[in-house]
């Protein structure tokens, strides 16, 4: 067995711009579920619209920065949409809210009614955003090799999209701790525990909501453009499986903590990876074919998630009597 | 106003599905008495499918199809209609899958004179995320990837909406089908609304119970070869007794260790995600067909209907009448719905609230199951993601109807079912689920009182 | 008591909805229904400020309830009602609790995640770090945040939670939890606060102590309303007793006199036949005895078919 390459995979996928994508989506989850207590299961639409508000206007012709607002212009409109409604309800019917808000965008997206814009179901190609990305890039074009890994530097799956990922994810890890050692974070966690307690004195709850439910759904659209700068835009890769994935990571690293979401995702990917290789080296394939050792994968991501919520809700970061998970 | 979009929905489907529709009328070119149905098959990669064998069966006629070199196929038919359209999954390219089975066969309508497309997506339906496959030089993978495809069913165009505005026997047409999809959709959204009214927990695993009743059924009649109402019931038994051990093993544990909801509802995900993967892993992403037969068609008036979705009416329509006379005349049933009301005062009046619930729990899965069943013969087939893709749509009518009354539940999905056919005389087909998730915003928006049941205490 | 705020009462008649010199807050015709039972209808309502007015009344008097609509927690049937003359009806909670009406829960709501230092701190107001571009730079927020700390500990010690102060809320025993939420809803300096059975599990040392601290607050020229069953304690330190019974106010008056009055007995007595009324010397002997004949002329006559419980909200579903 060629542990060399095994390992090496492994390690590609610590700092692949994958996970990079959904440690951003995660950190965006943090703030509602973590900081907040808000259930949303649509955190994959805040990065498809993301992901298409930055292709679309880039398309169009518009610049790096304008693409970027768009996207984030995308996720706040989102945001309220969803939040106006169902801020004031009981935290579940939230989760069927988000959760079916992210599944009409999806559904929308691959209409071929939008076929001119979004590309219906085939999406939209990844040359035709990522040029002005690339072209900020100060690297020279051509591929560099750093310990065991060796990407282009520009191209899709460069060395840019991970230093540009990488960077947006400290960026959010360094906004949450500010975040959450604050008077402001303060509130949210309180809400978290007791809304009505909050109320009583005198915070507009309603409104902190809708803020948690605004900065998180940027951070999960930024998230959106970094998973598609390697790719395409695919409406059906971004879908219910997304949120679920983004959840496990976050309940793994650890809700409300500054880091769980960047090590859960850590975690997830190098471990479906070691999974998948080691499988394919050991199992031979009329045991297992390739494509059941992937599924083997997703079994175990499954039946991880729920043991982790059922014996370790804190995950592995959180602090055991400060649970972030909701008990009442 | 309806003149209007009876104007714009044929120009827009003509424009929207381009390629295809350009590729039927190369071969076949519709006439005033004649109409073509036609497609184009690529591989996951993006290349043509060739060779692929479909079959055109309509109320007269009944026409063979090849893909092309080009991946194109069309076929020409000679009367206005609804026709079927069976992709012959044997006949696809090595290793290459329909990326929605469920959505194999298809009905298309069709109407003289004008071209109308029928897509078969290929790829792989399972779902992953990663760019794990990526050479690490940094290839493109602007091609749609073939790990690409949420879930399918729920999106692909469908029949209706292509080729035709507005016209009575559409509508009357659209409704048969909205009656027929709502009243099997009750069969599993009753359940979700038992569970949810004697536990409280929205259980997200519960598509996953709709699939195990197809799948089982598929299993007892194509593998084992027993005939399908035999097999059908032991599906519908082996998924009740599924949810009995499922409330055994993890529900009931998770209860006395007064785990909290938000927990329970995320373990119900992770229950979900692994049971789609696991039915993935035994029986691959394809479609599964619970009877090989092509359906045999009725047809009443303007309405067309295949025999199986009528049989499936006729028995989901008796089941979910003796779960209502089980519900309101019988003890355990009263029992039950006391429980759902207010399971402390029902403890505290001699009620063996596990056990009621543990009896939910069976008859929910069953009731699942027998959905699973009904839905795989009205659409033909099914496969590992039906489930899934309707979950949302149950949620959708157990909101509308009140959570946690069973009542409720059939009422919503009966309208959910409307909502979802009738919205393909207006809206582009491959949205019409989206109809139906927005009326479940709407619900929440505009009467969330009614649907929070009583106001909670503060203080 | 307060000599002062007693003799400023002094010339206030009896009859519940009676006029005040100085009314704080003034109600009128809030009336809640859940479904078929109206648990709160209350004609017209005053409350003096910066006395100490103790609200009475059997369990489902309607006590809670009244509490919640006039905080902004609950919706009212109908019914306006103004503190210090600002129309409050329809005025969400927090811009009640923000107005300086601060209420407690008679259910406590520590939050129970957070340390019982932060609880204290969430309560203070006016932090320009509780907005979301300020809390970015701390320069802006920390000193006021050593404020509220130092605030904070005051009261925390005078509660004597000080040593708590970094645990967890949620490990806090009941009486703690209710002395930590009224330390907490004081941290905004309320002009008037609501406390719904404030010394409900606290133990009576502590007790002793708390009411002086309420009468401290009273001094400092804080209103305060509260709910309680404990008739020491509403002897004690109230200035005024308003009744309720059956949603209705049914009396009010000055805490010597007022368990005295007809329409006391027989709401005690009419709702509910075993309450202990806890002081029985607030009773004269005359009404103590006519108590106890109605109490049993009541028991013998009384039908096995009573009420099995709180009636709820039916008519919703
Ligand atoms: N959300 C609600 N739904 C239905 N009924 C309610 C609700 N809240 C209160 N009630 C009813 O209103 C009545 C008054 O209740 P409330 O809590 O105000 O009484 P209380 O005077 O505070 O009693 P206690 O002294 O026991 O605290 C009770 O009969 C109660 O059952
Ligand atoms: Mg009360």
């Amino acid at each position: 067995m060629d542990w060399t390459r095994i390992l090496s995979n492994v390690a590609g996928e610590l700092i692949a711009p994958t996970t990079a994508a959904y440690a951003l989506a995660a950190i965006g989850l943090n703030v509602h579920f973590g900081l907040t207590g808000l259930l949303n299961f649509g955190q994959a639409g805040f990065m498809l619209l993301g992901a298409y508000g930055f292709a679309i206007s880039t398309i169009a012709g518009w610049p790096l920065w304008a693409a970027v607002l768009v996207a984030i212009g995308c996720s706040v409109v989102f945001a309220l949409v969803l939040g106006i409604p169902t801020l004031k309800l009981r935290g579940d019917y939230l989760a069927i809210v988000t959760i079916a808000a992210a599944e009409i965008v999806r559904i929308v997206g691959r209409s071929t009614a939008l076929t001119n814009l979004t590309g219906a179901s085939s999406g939209l190609r990844g040359d035709s955003y990522k040029e002005t990305f690339q072209e900020l890039s100060p690297f020279d074009d051509g591929t560099s090799t750093i310990g065991p890994f060796t990407y282009a530097n520009n191209a899709s799956n460069s060395w840019w999209v991970r230093i540009v990922g990488w960077a947006l994810v400290l960026l959010a890890c360094l906004l949450i701790w500010r975040l959450l050692n604050s008077p402001w974070g303060r509130v949210l966690k309180g809400i978290r525990e007791d809304e009505d307690a909050v109320r009583s004195l005198g915070k507009n709850v309603y409104g902190y909501k809708m803020q948690a439910l605004v900065l998180g759904g940027v951070i999960g659209s930024l998230a959106g453009v970094v998973y598609v700068m390697p790719r395409a835009v695919q409406p059906d890769s971004m879908g219910r499986p997304m949120t679920f994935w983004v959840w496990t990571i976050l309940l793994l690293g650890g809700a409300a903590t500054v880091f769980g979401p960047v090590l859960g995702s850590m975690l997830f990917w190098a471990a479906l990876m070691l999974i998948k290789t080691v499988g394919r080296e050991l199992i031979p394939s009329t045991v297992m074919r390739a494509e059941q050792i992937e599924q083997f994968g997703w079994i175990v991501v499954g039946v991880t998630l729920m043991l982790l919520v059922i014996f370790r809700p804190q995950g592995i970061l959180g602090d055991k009597k400060e649970l972030a998970i909701n008990v009442r | 106003m309806l003149a209007l979009l009876a104007v714009l929905v044929p120009t827009s489907a003509t424009a929207a599905s381009g390629l295809p529709l350009a590729a039927a009328t190369e071969a076949c070119a519709p006439t005033p008495e004649s109409a073509c149905i036609g497609g184009t098959i690529r591989t996951a990669a993006g290349e043509p499918a060739v060779g692929v064998a479909l079959q055109v069966a309509g109320v007269d006629e009944t026409v063979d199809a090849t893909t092309g070199p080009d991946g194109r196929w069309s076929a020409a038919v000679t009367s206005a209609g609804t026709y079927t359209v069976t992709l012959d999954a044997a006949t696809l390219p090595a290793g290459e899958t329909l990326r929605d089975p469920a959505q194999n066969p298809r009905t298309v309508e069709v109407t003289l004179g004008q071209s109308a497309g029928a897509l078969f997506p290929l790829g792989a339906p399972s779902t992953g995320g990663g760019d794990t496959d990526d050479p690490p030089s940094g290839g493109e993978s602007t091609t749609p990837a073939p790990e690409a495809s949420g879930e399918p069913g729920l999106d692909s165009p469908s029949p209706g909406a292509r080729g035709g505005g507005i016209n009575w026997d559409r509508v009357a047409q659209q409704t048969v089908a909205g009656l027929v999809f709502g009243t099997l959709l009750a069969l599993a959204s009753v359940g979700l609304s038992l569970i949810f009214g004697t536990t409280g927990l929205s259980n997200f695993a519960h598509g996953e119970q709709v699939t195990l009743g197809g799948i089982l059924a598929y299993l007892f009649t194509q593998v084992v070869g027993l005939p399908l109402l035999l097999s059908g019931a032991i599906a519908v038994v082996l998924a009740a007794a599924s949810g009995w051990l499922q409330d055994a093993v993890i529900w009931h544990p998770l209860r006395k260790r007064r785990v909290g909801m938000t927990q329970q509802l995320i373990v119900t995900i992770g229950l979900a995600i692994t049971l789609q993967y696991v039915y993935q892993f035994f029986l691959g992403g394809s479609s599964l067909r619970i009877v090989r037969s092509n359906p045999q068609a009725v047809n009443i008036g303007p309405v067309y209907i295949t025999q199986q979705s009528l049989i499936s009416v006729g028995i989901a329509v008796v089941v979910l009448g003796a779960v209502s006379y089980f519900l309101l005349a019988t003890r355990i049933g009263r029992a039950t719905r006391a429980v759902s009301d207010n399971p402390a005062l029902a403890a505290a009046s001699g009620i063996t609230v596990d056990r009621i619930i543990r009896l939910v729990w069976t008859v929910g899965a069953g009731l699942a199951g027998l959905g699973g069943v009904t839905m795989g013969l009205y659409l033909n087939a099914t496969a590992w993601n039906m489930g899934s893709t309707l979950l949302l749509l149950m949620f959708a009518a157990v909101t509308l109807g009140g959570l946690g009354t069973a009542f409720g539940a059939l009422a919503g999905s009966i309208v959910i079912g409307l909502v979802v056919e009738l919205s393909n005389l207006v809206i582009p087909s491959d949205m019409r689920y989206a109809g139906a998730l927005v009326i479940l915003i709407l619900v929440l928006l505009l009467r969330p009182q009614g649907i929070l049941g009583r106001a909670e205490r503060i203080g | 008591m307060s000599a002062e705020t007693t003799s400023t009462l002094a010339g206030v008649s009896q009859e519940p909805g009676a006029a005040k010199p100085d009314p704080i807050l003034v109600a009128d015709d809030v009336t809640r229904r859940f479904g078929g039972m109206t648990a709160v209808d209350v004609g017209h309502l005053e409350v003096q400020r910066g006395a100490i007015t103790a609200l009475i009344g059997p369990n489902g008097a309607g006590k809670t309830t009244l509490f919640n609509l006039l905080t902004g927690f609950d919706q009212p049937n109908s019914g306006r009602w103004t503190f210090e003359g600002r129309q409050l009806a329809g005025v969400p909670a927090a811009k009640v609790s923000r107005a300086g009406m601060v209420r407690t829960f008679q259910l406590t709501k520590a939050l129970s995640r957070m340390t019982v230092m932060e609880n204290m701190r969430l309560g203070a107001s006016d932090q320009p770090g509780e907005r979301l571009l300020q809390a970015l730079v701390p320069p802006l927020w920390k000193p006021r945040e050593r404020e509220i700390t130092a605030k904070a500990e005051e009261l925390l010690e005078r509660f004597k939670l000080l040593e708590k102060k970094d645990d967890f809320a949620g490990s806090l025993s009941g009486g703690q939890r209710k002395l930590l939420e009224m330390a907490r809803a004081l941290m905004s300096d309320p002009t008037m606060v609501m406390l719904d059975e404030p010394m409900a599990g606290v133990n009576p040392a502590l007790t002793q102590s708390l009411l002086g601290h309420i009468q401290g607050l009273r001094d400092g020229g804080t209103t305060v309303l509260f709910v309680e069953h404990d008739m020491h304690m509403v002897r004690h330190i109230s200035d005024w007793v308003a009744v309720m019974a059956e949603g209705r106010l049914v009396a009010e008056g000055p805490p010597g006199g007022v368990m005295a009055n007809p329409a006391v007995v027989d709401a005690y007595l009419g709702a509910h036949h075993d309450t202990d009324l806890g002081d029985d010397s607030l009773l004269s002997d005359e009404v103590a005895e006519q108590l106890e004949a109605e109490a049993e002329a009541e028991a013998e006559a009384r039908s096995h078919g009573q009420a099995e419980g709180p009636q709820t909200d039916e008519g919703d579903r």
